[in-house]
């Protein structure tokens, strides 16, 4: 297909390359480094998409990031499909597939744009008013087909296989925007040698110099002068000249989120390319140079296809080289729409008329395009556009009402003057004020270490601007105090303008010809599909805010955040309420300033690199055996270490019954470790657990309890006593981190007086422990240095020496019940020495157990697990630990707290084990206990069971359940209603294994 | 992204480096066991979540891992000062703001 449109001589693209692509399936030519939006327009493509609720036809309004219309679907692969992509902002390149959204069967012809013709049942609010009733129809009924029918892109299925990359950047003086006012302000600051950061979410710098064909600065077409400027900022070691670079997100303290476009432009993804960079900037001081946003006329039917901004229209021809029309209208209430008109008249366009509803303005421009022979009508309105896939004319009426008139178009370009861009000033908390004069929002207070130049500012002219942002720029870097020059500074003057464009005022809210007739459709909200009636009616219902209007109506609120309809809508809710527009407010802008993918803010943090994977030093070992393994917080370890044709069932019950006949080994490696050191080590240990620990001789363990400052257990563990001074304590696998942190916290800020250092040393050993009648036959040809009989080296103890030839701290321990030790080595060592123990072990038919049998051998033995058997409300007395608390302790934490009232009151919930009457039967963990099973529903809960195992060493299932009382009801029968059969049980105590605890040097 | 600065590094470090640790100045009482009920209560369950400023803790978790405190404005998020575990709350703030 030709590019009919394309106008010889015009725009920038002139040694460009061919590129080829397919919208909607049909195959189009285009050119590099212009826009889709561009290369559609340039092929007479003006409907490109179907609108949010009532599905009319689209094409574009802008030419830019505010598009709210054109957003279309950008496939690459079957993975690479981006929804929503701004046409307007896309860049062509070969092979680009784009797809509209938002109709079925076709764009054309679109079966749900019913709903237009149905639209007086859609209006304003319609979702929170018409299907109410009946109430159980909105889960199955109305938000089902609402949800099909509304929406616009569909989300991609797969997941995502481009990679997004991350940097942190500081600079002194940081300036958002590249247009004149920007470059100016980063010239100004370059040169005095601070580091400068320039962003611009163009491709090419510019911002309005992009269309505007009258500016002149340092004697040069103003577009090019920014090429040349921005080419000397790159030049310069202290400049980071960032262009495809969006400012999205000002946050607190000068820092700003940047998303940097790399690839998206690109035809071949290169692998070592990212999609997309996230800068995170800290700037000392930040100039705002965003600019302005054409606002659209609003008008009936101002949403055809080929109704656009005239500024779009500009940018088309003067940057791309694109006509948008052959013969085009123009409706305007300033004067930058007559520019265009003039614009595409000198390229050869028809130019039908100038609609201006200005009653007598004046000026060079007017003069300028009368001189052309372009109709100019003062004083009125069009009060209609006609057409449906494509604007097709445009009616005329004086603005008072009068004879009609309709103009044949093939486009109207329209302005009603320029709103500034005050986003990231609002975003960084600064307050705007509202200029009465202008009938503009401008930076008013100030929040934080900024300034705002140029249109964003309510500044009007190039040359009032350049002078305002070289100042400006010149005084960021001044403020940020920075004196040293950088090398390559080159030392500037400030750009002179020799020529400009005049920027006027425009008008504000829905024109003549916007209603009130009920069934006109005045767009103020393209995205949203929201009408000038539809701001009325909010007000009419009774919504005084302009929050509440815009929630009501979602005014402002699509993707676009209503960049081209906010003012608008306040102005019309300001005339419908009767108020001046500052007492109806402006509504607060949020980030993102556009849509921000995902993957820019995850960067790479996704997958295996989400969060850390912990792996003790024994894992490879273990996975080498084939164990399957478990996640605990952030470790992976060693579940079951399943054989040939075992099951986890299996696995299990032989390591449960080789542990307790033979002997087991088990990485314990995960356990925290803390070392507290110091003279006044145990004074330390006697505030922060419970246990006494001043008269614990050095070689001896005890099992400590900690508690927080309300009395409830926090964590548990054996702490060795290696010297006076030193204690070898270990947290439960999970609490490392927050028992480290409550330690510290006493420590610094509660207990400063004591002379105490703590260290994690949870990574420096590696835990095997060693369990089971044999254990000692195992370890002991080993061990050098310890003597390990009984009687020296007896239950709850601790030695240093040597296994193995490296040193060892070697426990003697048991968190099964059988006659036991914790062989530490540092961690390095930690493979090895598993690995001759192992050796060892096979003597003897030992096994490697994993977590699975270790929890059943505990249950067994009616040891706790913190966090399992108890859930942060649950006291020593509660968990049958009383005898860990030292009776004449004057002082601990917790000690206060275990006291209160409800804590020592008769009835809590206290452990107990638990035996099904049927010993098959496994209880599930978290099950609900209750009395009598034949109460009514809902039952009173007296209880839940905590853990729950089939225990081979018992032959039956064992469960050990928090039970309000449960002490007092030994031998009750209780029951545990599930949804199949309520399961009897009977409260026993805790220890279903050798009892008298014989075992332990057995 | 906050700054706050570590009275003990005495450098502003973006606020990821940081962890907020509850309200300072609650003093844990030197006689724990004799505490009645009501003090117990005040001291561990009652903070006073002020609209404006807030005495509160900070632990410079991945740097020197000091715990400090801080005086924040709650309505504005600025920080206006911090200082040293253990040292008096400040008579006077810098800037005005109460």
């Amino acid at each position: 297909m030709i590019a009919t449109f394309r106008i010889p001589g015009a725009g920038r693209l002139k040694q460009a390359e061919t590129a080829r692509f397919s919208f909607d399936g049909q195959s189009y030519a285009g050119v590099e480094g212009e826009t889709l939006a561009s290369a559609l327009l340039a092929n007479g493509v003006h409907l490109v998409g179907r609108s949010f609720k009532y599905h009319r036809p689209r094409g574009f309004l802008s030419a830019g990031a505010e598009e709210p219309n054109a957003l279309v679907e950008i496939k690459r692969d079957s993975a690479r499909r981006t929804p929503n992509v701004r046409a307007t902002v896309q860049e062509l390149y070969d092979g680009l597939t784009a797809q509209s959204q938002n109709r079925w069967p076709s764009l054309a012809f679109d079966v749900s744009a019913l709903g237009d013709i149905a639209s007086p049942l859609l209006s304003a609010g319609f979702y929170y008013k018409t299907f109410m009733w009946p109430k159980f129809a909105w889960k199955n009924f109305y938000e089902p087909r609402i949800r099909a029918a509304a929406g616009l892109g569909v989300a991609p299925d797969q997941p995502d296989p481009d990679h997004y990359s991350a940097r942190f950047a500081h600079c002194d003086v940081l300036v958002l925007g590249g247009g004149a006012a920007g470059i100016a302000a980063a010239l100004a600051a370059a040169e005095t040698g601070v580091r400068v950061i320039l962003a611009d979410e163009q491709v090419d710098f510019g911002g309005s110099l992009r269309f505007e064909s009258g500016a002149m600065i340092d004697g040069q077409d103003g577009f090019a002068w920014a090429q040349g400027a921005v080419a000397t900022l790159r030049a310069m070691d202290n400049v980071r000249v960032l262009s495809r670079t969006t400012a999205f997100g000002y946050y607190a303290q000068n820092f700003v989120g940047l998303v940097e476009r790399v690839s998206d432009h690109l035809q071949n993804l290169g692998r070592e390319l990212p999609r997309e960079r996230l800068w995170q900037v800290r700037a000392k001081r930040v100039v705002l140079a965003t600019g302005a946003i054409e606002r659209h006329m609003v008008f009936a039917d101002n949403d055809r296809p080929g109704v656009m901004l005239a500024s779009a229209a500009r940018t088309y021809l003067n940057h791309f080289g694109v006509a948008v029309g052959r013969n085009v209208g123009v409706y305007t209430a300033n004067d930058s729409a007559y520019a265009a008109a003039i614009d595409l008249k000198k390229a050869g366009i028809g130019v039908a008329a100038i609609v201006d509803l200005r009653d007598n303005p004046t000026g060079s421009v007017i003069d300028e395009a009368r001189a052309l022979g372009i109709e100019v009508n003062f004083g009125r309105a069009v009060i209609r556009a006609g057409g449906k896939l494509r604007v097709s004319s445009m009616t005329v009426q004086p603005k008072n009402g009068g004879g009609e008139r309709t103009i044949p178009v093939d486009a109207i370009l329209m302005s009603a003057g320029w709103t500034p861009s005050v986003h990231l000033f609002s975003q960084s908390r600064g307050k705007v004020a509202f200029n009465d004069e202008t009938k503009r929002f401008v930076p008013g207070t100030y929040a934080q270490d900024c300034v705002s130049v140029g249109a964003c500012n309510g500044t009007d002219g190039l040359s009032a601007t350049i002078d305002e942002a070289y100042a400006a720029g010149a005084k960021a870097a001044k403020d940020a105090g920075v004196k040293n020059a950088g090398a390559n500074v080159v030392k500037g003057t400030k750009p002179k303008v020799d020529a400009s464009e005049s920027w006027s005022r425009g008008m504000l809210g829905a024109a003549p010809g916007a209603g009130p007739d009920t069934t006109v459709k005045a767009f103020v909200d393209f995205q949203n599909d929201v009408t000038a009636k539809d701001i009325r009616q909010a007000v009419h219902e009774g919504m005084r805010s302009i929050e509440h209007v815009k929630r009501f109506t979602t005014n402002g609120m699509a993707t676009d955040q209503g960049k081209t309809s906010n003012m608008h809508g306040l102005a019309i809710a300001a005339e419908t309420l009767g108020k001046p527009i500052p007492q109806v407010g402006l509504t607060t802008f949020r980030a993102p300033y556009t849509p921000v993918t995902f993957g820019s803010i995850v960067g790479h943090a996704r997958g295996p690199l989400f969060d850390p994977t912990r792996k003790t030093a024994i894992h490879p070992w273990a996975e080498a055996q084939g164990a399957v393994f478990e996640d605990v917080g952030q470790w992976k370890r060693a579940w079951y270490f399943p054989k040939a044709g075992e099951d986890m069932h299996a696995a299990v019950d032989r390591e449960c019954v080789t542990v307790r006949k033979t002997a087991g080994l088990f990485d314990a490696s995960t356990l925290g470790k803390i070392e507290v050191v110091g003279p006044d080590a145990a004074k330390f240990m006697e505030l922060l657990y419970t246990n006494p620990w001043e008269k614990l001789e050095p070689g001896r363990c005890r099992y400590g309890i900690m508690l927080r400052e309300d009395g409830f257990i926090y964590d548990d563990g054996v702490v060795g006593r290696l010297a006076a001074d030193r204690f070898h304590v270990t947290t439960t696998t999970g609490g490392a981190p927050r028992v480290m942190n409550h330690m510290e916290d006493y420590l610094q800020t509660e207990f400063p007086h004591l002379n105490v250092w703590l260290t994690s040393t949870t990574e420096q050993w590696a835990v095997i422990a060693v369990q089971g009648p044999k254990s000692r036959e195992i370890i002991a040809p080993l061990v050098e240095g310890i003597d390990m009989s009984d009687g020296a080296l007896p239950h709850m103890s601790v030695r240093e020496g040597r296994i193995c030839g490296v040193p060892t701290r070697l426990f003697r321990m048991s968190f099964t019940g059988e006659r036991g030790f914790e062989v530490n080595v540092p961690a390095d060592y930690g493979q090895a020495v598993w690995e001759a123990l192992w050796a060892e072990g096979q003597k003897h038919g030992a096994c490697a157990y994993g977590t699975e049998a270790m929890h059943v051998l505990r249950a067994e033995k009616g040891y706790i697990i913190v966090g399992q058997d108890t859930d942060g409300t649950v006291t020593p007395g509660d968990a049958g630990l009383d005898w860990a608390v030292g009776k004449k302790k004057t002082d601990f934490v917790g000690i206060r707290g275990m006291a209160r009232p409800d804590l020592v009151a008769k009835g809590r919930k206290q452990l107990v084990g638990l035996k099904t009457k049927d010993p098959k039967v496994v209880l599930e963990e978290g099950a609900q206990i209750v009395g009598d099973p034949k109460q009514a529903i809902p039952m009173t809960m007296i209880g839940h069971v905590t853990s729950s195992y089939w225990s081979e060493n018992c032959g039956r299932s064992i469960a050990l359940a928090l039970v309000a009382g449960g002490r007092d009801r030994m031998g009750e029968t209780l029951y545990v209603p599930m949804p199949n059969a309520t399961i009897e049980v009977e409260v026993t105590g805790m220890v279903f294994f050798d009892d008298k605890g014989e075992r332990l040097n057995g | 992204m906050l700054l706050i600065r570590c009275p003990y590094c005495e450098e502003e470090r973006p606020e990821l480096e940081f962890r907020n640790a509850g309200e300072a100045h609650i003093a844990r009482s030197a006689d724990m066991a004799a505490t009645s009920d009501d003090d117990f209560e005040k001291f561990f369950f009652i903070r006073s979540n002020p609209k404006g400023i807030i005495y509160e803790r900070w632990r410079h978790m991945h740097g020197c891992a000091r715990f400090f405190n801080a005086v924040r404005d709650t309505v504005s998020d600025r920080f206006l000062m911090t200082y040293k575990a253990g040292e008096p709350k400040p008579a006077k703030l810098p800037g005005a703001f109460e």
